[in-house]
């Protein structure tokens, strides 16, 4: 083959292949289109209060990147909180990166108080 | 007395040692011990380069009898069916009959499906394009093997080194040149190891800092629906756009749906360990067998080293390139660097953007987004592969 017909053969080949995963990257936003449900009125959502004895912590800083969202953590230091979010991450098999936790709160055993994740 | 020795003397003329007469088989015995130190000792892709490198070994130990390359001379010229190749081939001719089929690399895929999440794909459906733009090393290589003299199909068989995925490299060059089988699978793997080496500098050379320090947005959430549509969807508009490519893409897709239905937990798990290791020691060791000294030792074997290192950087530079260009069309809001992961090789290609990404900024957090343009390199070089098979083969 001469190196012009390689010339030839070599733009075809990149074209198609940008052709072949933009048509792909059309489909990928239709079908997100399309399987996504409308968003719905959010409904009032109560905010928990928390007990007037606890310390309240909640990250100010933005959300990491890839990540699934801040944390508030109720009377817990953050280091138990790192803690518990690996040990039901492994618990469950699934990357920290997956999983969103909402809040964390020290529960008080004698109190019979509330675990919250 | 005198006949211990002569059964001794015969036994030492039946040896291996007395065979040892071509010092190219010396060499290729020091080389298969120094890919199983890579391998074991530097931990270069590890799973697959100790099989390649033992197959290497075991192929160049004269008078060992499990591989004869020239039955599959035969073969190919049609002079022989497969059934006289298992009958008086050895132990790696069998094996080698999966390669020859095309049947590991797909089967490899499928497990690949299984392990792969689509997820930060689908969540950025503009990573296809970068998973396209890295697929800019195998065309180039393709031309610069045409510039060497090679063949077309044995330049389009070293152009999709470029690809960085060793099954795509593996099944198309046992259908288009699989003399060249062994060195082209080496120089794909090698140089899939060698990434975290390979395109720091470039991708250094052509960013800038501001744009190296670019922190993207959270990725958009992604349902069960979507993960399980998406596999479908790709195998039908794919497979009917480039038939050739289906073995690969089927299969890969075949995987990934199996991961994502919920229902077929047992099949995923299979396909992801048992099956895939499984087949990884068929290939990695019938691969490694074709490189036997006569054939593997010569210059066009260095040429294609050369041409596979080319074809990695110009597969970075070409995902690199669309990714400043994105950069610049968003506003600011695309990081280059996830650009470079374009050229397959997952995980290794995206932790690289990763790492690179928090050199520059250290609270930034590339890996998901890495992974879009990543699982879309596989998809392209799956694409490139098949299109060079319905051009050369």
């Amino acid at each position: 083959m001469s190196i012009g017909t390689g010339v030839v053969y070599s733009l075809l080949g990149i074209a198609v292949v940008f052709a072949a995963l933009t048509m792909l990257m059309v489909i990928v936003v239709l079908l997100y289109r399309f399987t996504t449900p409308k968003a719905e009125a959010p409904a009032p959502v109560r905010a928990a209060e928390p007990p007037q004895t606890q310390e309240i912590v909640e990250f100010g800083f933005p959300e990491a990147p890839g990540s699934a969202g801040g944390v508030k953590l109720y009377d817990t230091p953050e280091k138990d909180a790192a803690m518990v979010m690996a040990i039901v991450a492994d618990a469950m098999g699934k990357p920290l990166n997956e999983l969103r936790f909402l809040s964390i709160r020290r529960v008080d055993a004698e109190n019979g108080g509330s675990n919250e994740i | 007395m005198g006949g211990i020795s002569a059964i001794l003397g015969r036994l030492w003329s039946t040896s291996g040692f007395m065979l040892l007469t071509d010092v190219r088989q010396v060499v290729m015995i020091v080389l298969a011990c120094i890919l199983l130190y890579m391998g074991i000792h530097k931990k270069y892709e590890p799973l697959l380069l100790v099989g390649i490198a033992f197959g290497m070994l075991l192929t160049n130990l004269p008078g060992s009898g499990l591989y004869h390359p020239e039955l599959w001379d035969a073969y190919i010229e049609g002079a022989m069916g497969l059934g006289e190749v298992i009958h008086e081939g050895g132990l790696l001719d069998i094996l080698y009959i999966g390669v020859k089929i095309g049947l590991y690399p797909s089967l490899i895929f499928l497990g690949v499906g299984a392990m792969t999440d689509f997820g930060p794909l689908l969540a950025n459906p503009k990573s296809l394009l970068l998973g396209a733009a890295a697929q800019f090393g195998i065309f180039t290589a393709f031309l610069m093997a045409l510039i060497l003299k090679f063949p077309a199909n044995v330049a389009a068989s070293i152009g999709i080194i470029g690809g960085a995925d060793g099954p795509t490299a593996i099944w198309l060059t046992s259908i288009l040149a699989p003399d060249y089988l062994a060195p082209i699978a080496i120089a794909a793997y090698s140089y899939m190891a060698l990434i975290p080496l390979i395109q720091p500098p470039i991708m250094k050379a052509l960013t800038t800092e501001k744009e190296r320090t670019t922190v993207m947005e959270q990725l958009k959430p992604v349902s069960q629906r979507q993960k399980i549509l998406f596999p479908i969807v790709v195998t039908i508009f794919v497979c009917l756009l480039l038939p050739s490519v289906a073995p690969l893409l089927g299969c890969l897709m075949l995987g990934n749906l199996l991961r994502e239905t919920g229902v077929t937990a047992r099949l995923s798990d299979t396909a992801q360990n048992g099956l895939m290791n499984t087949v990884t020691i068929f290939l990695s060791v019938s691969v490694g067998a074709t490189a036997r000294y006569d054939r593997f030792l010569n210059v066009r074997t260095l040429a294609i080293i050369g041409l596979g290192l080319m074809a990695f950087i110009f597969a970075t530079i070409g995902g690199l390139l669309i990714g400043k260009l994105m950069y610049k069309l968003s506003g600011g809001k695309i990081n280059p660097l996830i650009g470079s992961a374009g050229v397959s090789a997952v995980p290794m290609a995206a932790r690289v953007s990763q790492v690179e990404g928090q050199k520059a900024n250290p609270s930034n957090f590339l890996l998901m987004h890495a992974m879009g343009p990543n699982v879309a390199g596989v998809i392209g070089s799956a694409v490139a592969a098949g299109l060079l098979l319905a051009l050369f083969g």
